[in-house]
């Protein structure tokens, strides 16, 4: 099935103020087909169409005049078809689907053909239309999936997402280098003889992964071959023990795309702090107790130390973002051409982090509504961009309470993450290019 | 293997069918499934039919499912398959015409046929019936000649016809042995209403009349005569008093039955491999425990996919809560709805609330058992029946609500459903 736009809905700020179902009725003449719920405890919700994947009031309707819509996933009415029996009211559970005496028939969202009057009629940011995850379906849905099925990562992680992401996008005209961590240990480069992915994928030393990469680049350049080199590294393999070698081939501007995929930890080992780990995190090596509150140092921040390294190409990406991450993507592949290019993407860990497995997505998107993880690139000659500026961060508690590992924090200690993301959202502000007098 | 053997063998071609069908293929995309169909035409739902009775909807346009929705599925249709017989021993079934098929799985969604009274002289007049598109295409005919109808019995099926006759021109007359219309649903008041509604577009309504005997008295015509001694004319007369599932296949089959075939809550009848789902079905009433025939759309729809789902061995399977009495009704521009047993009288333990709207504003009938809501009825209110549902399958306690709830009913049952929302 494919992805589809949808209308995102964001209680925290939204007041009840009804502007949304003015809009709606003013595009659509009548009745608001969103509507503004009280939801109790003076919290808000909104009753609206979901465009379901499998919905019930189309399996209701005996007329056909409900049908939903693959291509563009929105549920259709038709008023010629429908005979006005209402039974689609009873399919619904999200009063999505509603009579409206004054039109005398059945009215739901149709997404105003893709641009819904209510999101930019909301002046709180309560509502968003996202349409990234169609874009994306309909670029990459048809390439070849190179990560085969039955892998072993834990529920919730979001490494397999981004490496078949990835991986569709390179394609097969690559060599893959996964130095040891979660990656290979999920069965990337395979097991018993047998590989993980569908196309050239090897396992080099934690210590050695950017070095031997820069080797088989060189090879193949010298036979006039384009080959697109890439490392799917942990933090681990990056931050600390591969420091060295990528810092090198950062350095000597080796043609090739460095990922690493921050989790935070050495997670496969049995979840022991990394380099990146942050300040506060419970890990097996910073544990909590009457002496010890989990991790007492800040984290190491790895883009930024890249941004000294004069790459071609230097970003950050969350898979909650998979639009920009794909972006960004695009951009490193092309830079990977001229001069090193790195990518760190945010992998938050059910397992080690302590949170459930469903919740990874939210889990990075607060990451990135917090500014936790700021989302940019940066180039020698545009200096760094905010390709995803949070206009109203949330509050870091917002994030920090859905993680199991930051559990035994109080106030102050959050107040020290506070103040540590506040710190390194302004030192980024300085990279990015100042307007010039005449701009 | 033979190519009359099918994993799953699915027979109907409507609600319950359909979406079983549907079901299987989300747990299972390969085995080979079949629906047969008893019909010539490709699948369409009874509730449409009045409406192509009417020539509101087109006949070939009422398609639930098309060909090109079958070859997406993976799924094959046969057409002109009445199924007669079932051996489950010998996991086959046997078609009317001789032919026979065998099964891994099957599923009976034969849906209900309707029941003609035992009326004196009924059986020599023509009359009309209304659960094919064929009757309804004969109705459709005979009402471009006929100038009086008459319609036996006001459920859902006489009401609808009787609105869409009248709506053609028809003068029309109700009979119906009950003092209330559509009495399973709709409590006195609410009845009245509805009746009243009709009466002032022209429908005569002769409630709690009986009908002794009917004479034709020219060709396509005839005279009925009623307990009270009424006499009336029709050039159309439609027998809509009621329906019983269609399981005449079963006679031999040894499976159980009672007033409809007896399933489980995964829509298992007693015979191994064999489900029932739907009109045909009986399976367990959510608010007595006792099964019962529903014999209704959402019914069928809900029925169909937990019995695809557990043919398919989906272990996302959530056995059936047992079914309660739903509807919403549309009729001359207005809306009606009843989720739950909203007909029922107050006491024993039963609360009602009737708000009247000061005769112009609808209606609406809150019933309540222990704070818990188990029936709701309204008239051009504007109300969400399908969260209404979810209250009464889930026993939502109302009483932190209570007084909101009965004033604010569509309200403070969507605050109360937005907590399942994300
Ligand atoms: C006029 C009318 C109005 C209605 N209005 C409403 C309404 O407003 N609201 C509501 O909820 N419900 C309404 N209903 C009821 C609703 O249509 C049924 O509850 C629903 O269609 C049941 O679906 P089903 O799949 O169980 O059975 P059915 O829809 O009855 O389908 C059964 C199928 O099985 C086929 N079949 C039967 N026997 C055999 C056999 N031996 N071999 C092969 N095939 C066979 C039939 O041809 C048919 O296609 C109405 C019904 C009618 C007739």
């Amino acid at each position: 099935m494919p992805s589809q736009d949808t209308i995102r809905f964001i209680p925290e700020r939204c007041d009840g103020c009804g502007d949304c179902m003015t809009a709606c009725a003013k595009a659509k003449g009548g009745a608001s087909r969103i509507s503004i719920v009280g939801s109790g405890g003076g919290g808000w919700d909104i009753a609206l169409c979901r465009q379901c994947g499998d919905p019930k009031c189309v399996a209701n309707c005996p007329a056909g005049a409900l049908d939903k819509h693959y291509g563009s996933g929105i549920v259709g009415w038709s008023q010629d078809l429908c005979v006005d029996c209402h039974l689609c009211t009873i399919g619904c559970a999200y009063g999505g689907i509603v009579f409206e005496s004054a039109a005398g028939h059945v009215q739901k969202c149709d997404l105003c053909d893709g641009t819904p009057a209510c999101v930019p009629a909301c002046g709180k940011g309560a509502l968003e239309h996202l349409s990234a995850a169609a874009r994306l379906h309909e670029t990459h849905a048809d390439k070849e999936d190179l990560f085969v099925p039955g892998l072993s990562a834990c529920q919730g992680c979001n490494s397999e997402l981004l490496i078949r992401h990835t991986m569709r996008r390179i394609g097969r005209n690559s060599v893959v280098a996964a130095p040891p961590g979660c990656i290979p240990g999920m069965g990337t480069v395979g097991y018993n003889g047998q590989t993980g992915a569908k196309m050239p994928i090897f396992h080099p030393l934690l210590t050695n992964t950017a070095a031997m990469l820069a080797g088989v680049k060189r090879q193949y350049e010298r036979r006039g071959k384009d080959i697109t080199v890439v490392a799917l590294a942990g933090d681990g393999g990056a931050v600390d023990v591969g420091f060295q070698s990528l810092s090198g081939a950062a350095e000597r501007g080796e043609r090739i795309l460095f990922i690493c995929v921050d989790n935070e930890g050495y997670m496969n080992t049995g979840m022991q702090a990394s380099g990146s780990t942050p300040f506060g995190s419970w890990t097996s090596t910073t544990p909590v107790g009457t002496v010890e509150r989990g991790k007492s140092t800040d984290g190491k921040y790895l883009p930024q130390l890249m941004m000294g390294h004069g790459c071609a190409y230097v970003a950050t990406a969350s898979t909650a973002f998979l639009d920009d991450y794909h972006t960004k993507l695009e951009k490193a592949l092309a830079a990977s051409r001229t001069g090193f290019a790195y990518l760190h993407v945010h992998a938050p860990c059910p397992t080690g982090w302590r949170f459930p497995a469903a919740m990874t997505t939210e889990v990075c998107r607060r990451q990135v509504e917090s500014n936790f993880v700021t989302l940019w690139e940066f180039t020698a000659e545009d200096g760094l961009r905010f390709t995803h500026a949070v206009d109203r961060p949330r509050p870091l508690s917002d994030y920090v309470g859905m993680i199991g590992k930051y559990k035994h924090l109080g106030n102050a200690e959050i107040e020290r993450i506070q103040a540590s993301v506040n710190r390194r959202v302004a030192f980024l502000k300085g990279f990015c290019r100042q307007p010039s007098a005449a701009e | 293997m033979t190519d009359t053997h099918a994993h799953y063998l699915i027979v109907g071609s409507s609600h319950a069918g359909r979406e079983a069908l549907a079901a299987i293929r989300m747990a299972d995309p390969k085995g080979r499934l079949v629906m047969l169909s008893r019909e010539g035409r490709m699948p369409y739902s009874p509730t449409i039919l009045p409406y192509v009775a009417s020539g509101r909807s087109q006949p070939d346009r009422v398609g639930l499912a098309d060909a090109e929705w079958f070859t997406e599925n993976a799924a094959e249709l046969v057409l002109n398959a009445q199924v007669v017989a079932v051996d489950p021993a010998a996991r086959a079934v046997r078609l009317a015409d001789g032919r026979r098929w065998t099964y891994d799985k099957l599923l009976l969604a034969t849906g209900a046929e309707p029941v003609v009274p035992p009326v004196k002289g009924l059986d020599r007049v023509r009359y009309h019936v209304l659960r094919t598109l064929d009757d309804a295409l004969s109705i459709r005919e005979r009402s471009t000649q006929a100038r009086r109808a008459v319609v036996l019995g006001a459920g859902l099926v006489g009401m609808h016809a009787a609105e869409t006759m009248a709506a053609a021109g028809l003068d029309v007359t109700m009979v119906e042995m009950r003092p209330h219309v559509l009495a399973e649903y709709f409590d006195p008041k609410a009845s009245a209403l509805i009746r009243q509604t009709f009466e002032r577009h022209s429908v005569r309504m002769m409630m709690g009349r009986r009908l002794l005997w009917a004479m034709e008295t020219v060709p396509g015509s005839c005279r009925l005569g009623l307990d009270d001694g009424t006499e009336l004319e029709a050039d159309l007369l439609l027998v809509a008093a009621g329906v019983r599932p269609a399981m005449a296949m079963l006679a031999d089959s040894g499976i159980t039955i009672d007033k409809g075939i007896l399933v489980d809550d995964r829509m298992r009848t007693a015979a191994p491999g064999i489900w029932a789902a739907g009109d045909v079905a009986q399976a367990r009433g959510f608010l007595t425990g006792v099964p019962v025939v529903n014999g209704t759309l959402p019914e069928a729809v809900e029925q169909g996919r937990i019995a695809g789902m557990d043919m398919a061995s989906d272990p996302d399977l959530i056995p059936y809560g047992g079914g309660i009495p739903l509807n919403t009704y549309g009729f001359f521009g207005r809306h009606a709805m009843a989720v739950g047993t909203a007909a029922v009288p107050e006491g024993d333990g039963i609360e009602t609330v009737t708000d009247e709207g000061n005769g112009q504003n609808g209606y609406c009938r809150i019933v309540l058992k222990d704070n818990r809501l188990i029936g709701l009825a309204a008239i051009d209110r504007v109300m969400d029946a399908g969260i209404l549902w979810r209250l009464i399958l889930r026993r939502t306690d109302l009483s932190p609500v209570r007084q909101q709830f009965l004033s604010h009913p569509l309200e403070t049952a969507r605050a109360l459903m937005s907590r399942g929302w994300r």
